[in-house]
């Protein structure tokens, strides 16, 4: 659950990437943010797993006042938010599943369940065959696959996922959506920055449309709303 | 933290001191340089501390007596001397054994430069070693000599010396050393640090990527430090441990070449000092790497 009390965001060179947002996201939403190019849509995505901190205003996630962390508590709350974004961010020098056990060799995971739940997860993203192969190795959509097993391998209750398709063909992104409503199914938010039209219309969901920072649409079965 | 977690840490350092190359390398020998002439200023202050007290303990006052003295005269001055509450002890030298004494301290390179003397031609004369109970009392009992030859009408005496001033002058050497070697070994460790700091730089700039994904993922902290910590604590202790096996070696053959050729130097025997330099060098080179370290770690990642 995510909830936004009147939040704003300056950043510290003026620019007013968010003015003003409440909104409220249930444990089974999911969710398209859209709008414009600049509109705020990945400001919104980063104050709610604090790379940002709104400038004013509250956000609660799982019930914590985000920007009232004290910095000690930030890492333990981000266990519970998975982060995806159009550009993969693998570490090139490990292979799949390094890239997926070393989230949770981060949060001191023990060897034993990291054994058995690495390949769990890369069997549910469908690269059970491809373990051991490199991040080079593989097409845009197989190391989205892998950044999305990495994503959920902690159990996060929150998927935040950035332009996830912004870097793969039709037919791959397709493939890439059907796995995030299958994440969605089982019970994780999933809260996703689009531009992608066919998508949003296609697999109708919850429309949240952000523009200059704004809030000017939310429908529950919505469309993008936008050409092209 | 469980022994996996520390595990990890301890491969994640190392690992980082490996991929660096020659950043580590120039870390490790600026480290070594400062540890190495801290060791040789330590074992330096140590034994002309020790030689030192060996003088002080061996202060005597030579009274060196006419050529032309007799026998009577030499017994006279000899009870005059020995009956002084200040002596403890008076011993009468005379040329030939001041001789052997002289060919003796000087070792085998004497032996040519006093090769051309015979017993006609020896130019020493006889004297007396006289030794005080008291250090202190040297100068005050060496003028009490010296004023027998004015009782005495044949003025037997020619000269009485002492060390005078080289006791004192050899604790103001040591105390001299010690101050220089310190200013010099803080200024080269401040060095050292600086260059064990951007290395860890280096390593964490080349990390950005790992530690943004792990601060993504939830990793504490402290978990994201330990291995910066580690790369600096091993650092430093490769350091010490590098300069310790040079500077022990080093000492070791010192002492050999010493016992051979230098007799009258007596060097500090081994056993006595690497305990407490070593532990000295050690503790000083982790300090100095995770000093480094831990600059880097305030400056350059931002968690
Ligand atoms: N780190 C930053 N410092 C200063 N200004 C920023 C920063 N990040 C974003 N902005 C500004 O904030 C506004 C919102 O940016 P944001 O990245 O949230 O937009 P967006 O909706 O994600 O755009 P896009 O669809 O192109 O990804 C923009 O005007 C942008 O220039
Ligand atoms: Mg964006």
């Amino acid at each position: 659950m995510i909830e936004m009390q009147d939040v704003w965001k300056t950043y510290q060179d003026g620019s007013h990437a968010i003015r003003g947002i409440s909104v409220r996201i249930e444990k089974d939403d999911f969710v398209y943010l859209v709008g414009p190019s600049g509109a705020g849509k990945s400001t919104f995505m980063k104050m709610i797993y604090r790379e940002e901190v709104p400038t004013k205003g509250q956000i609660f996630v799982n019930g914590f006042n985000i920007g009232k962390l004290k910095r000690r508590k930030i890492p333990f709350v981000r266990r519970n938010i998975g982060v995806i974004f159009q550009d993969f961010r693998l570490l090139p020098k490990l292979n799949v599943s390094e890239n997926v056990a070393f989230a949770m060799e981060a949060i001191e995971a023990p060897k034993k369940i990291i054994k058995r739940r690495v390949p769990e997860v890369l069997e549910l993203v469908g690269l059970k065959h491809k373990l051991t192969s490199m991040p080079s190795q593989l097409s845009g959509g197989e190391q989205q696959r892998v950044a999305i097993a990495r994503a959920i391998v902690n159990n996060p209750t929150v998927i935040v996922a950035d332009e996830p398709t912004g870097n793969l063909d039709p037919e791959t992104s397709w493939e890439i959506m059907r796995l995030l409503e299958e994440i969605n199914y089982r019970g994780t938010t999933i809260l996703m920055a689009t531009h992608n039209k066919d998508i949003v219309n296609t697999i109708r969901r919850r429309v949240i449309a952000i523009e200059s920072g704004q809030i000017v649409r939310d429908v529950i079965r919505g469309d993008y709303g936008y050409d092209g | 933290m469980t022994a996996n977690t520390m595990t990890r840490h301890i491969r994640e350092g190392s690992k980082s001191i490996y991929r660096n190359g020659w950043m580590s390398i120039a870390s490790i020998s600026s480290i070594v340089i400062s540890l190495f002439i801290l060791g040789v200023f330590i074992l330096l202050s140590f034994n002309l501390n020790v030689m030192t007290s060996e003088l002080d303990s061996k202060v005597q006052i030579r009274v060196y007596l006419q050529l032309e003295v007799t026998q009577d005269e030499v017994a006279l001055l000899r009870t005059d001397i020995g009956n002084m509450a200040e002596v403890s002890k008076v011993e009468y030298v005379t040329k030939q054994q001041g001789m052997d004494l002289l060919e003796e301290s000087l070792g085998e390179d004497g032996k040519d430069i006093l090769s051309g003397y015979t017993d006609e031609t020896n130019p020493l004369p006889d004297s007396f070693t006289v030794e005080v109970k008291d250090p202190q009392t040297v100068g005050m009992v060496a003028k009490k000599i010296q004023a027998l030859n004015e009782t005495n009408a044949a003025q037997p005496i020619w000269k009485v010396k002492y060390g005078q001033g080289s006791v004192e002058k050899l604790f103001q050497m040591t105390k001299m050393i010690r101050n220089f070697g310190l200013i010099l070994v803080a200024g080269l460790a401040i060095t050292a640090m600086f260059l064990i700091s951007n290395t860890i730089k280096i390593t964490i700039m080349a990390r950005q990527r790992e530690i943004g994904i792990m601060k993504l993922v939830g990793a504490t902290n402290s978990f994201i430090r330990w291995p910066f910590f580690v790369e600096g604590f091993l650092i430093g202790l490769i350091g010490a441990v590098v300069t310790i096996a040079i500077l022990f070696l080093g000492y070791d053959q010192l002492l050999s070449y010493a016992a051979t050729n230098l007799s009258f130097i007596q060097l500090i025997p081994f056993e006595e000092v690497w305990l407490m330099v070593g532990s000295v060098l050690l503790a000083l080179g982790i300090l100095i790497g995770v000093w480094g370290s831990t600059i880097s770690i305030r400056k350059f990642l931002k968690v």
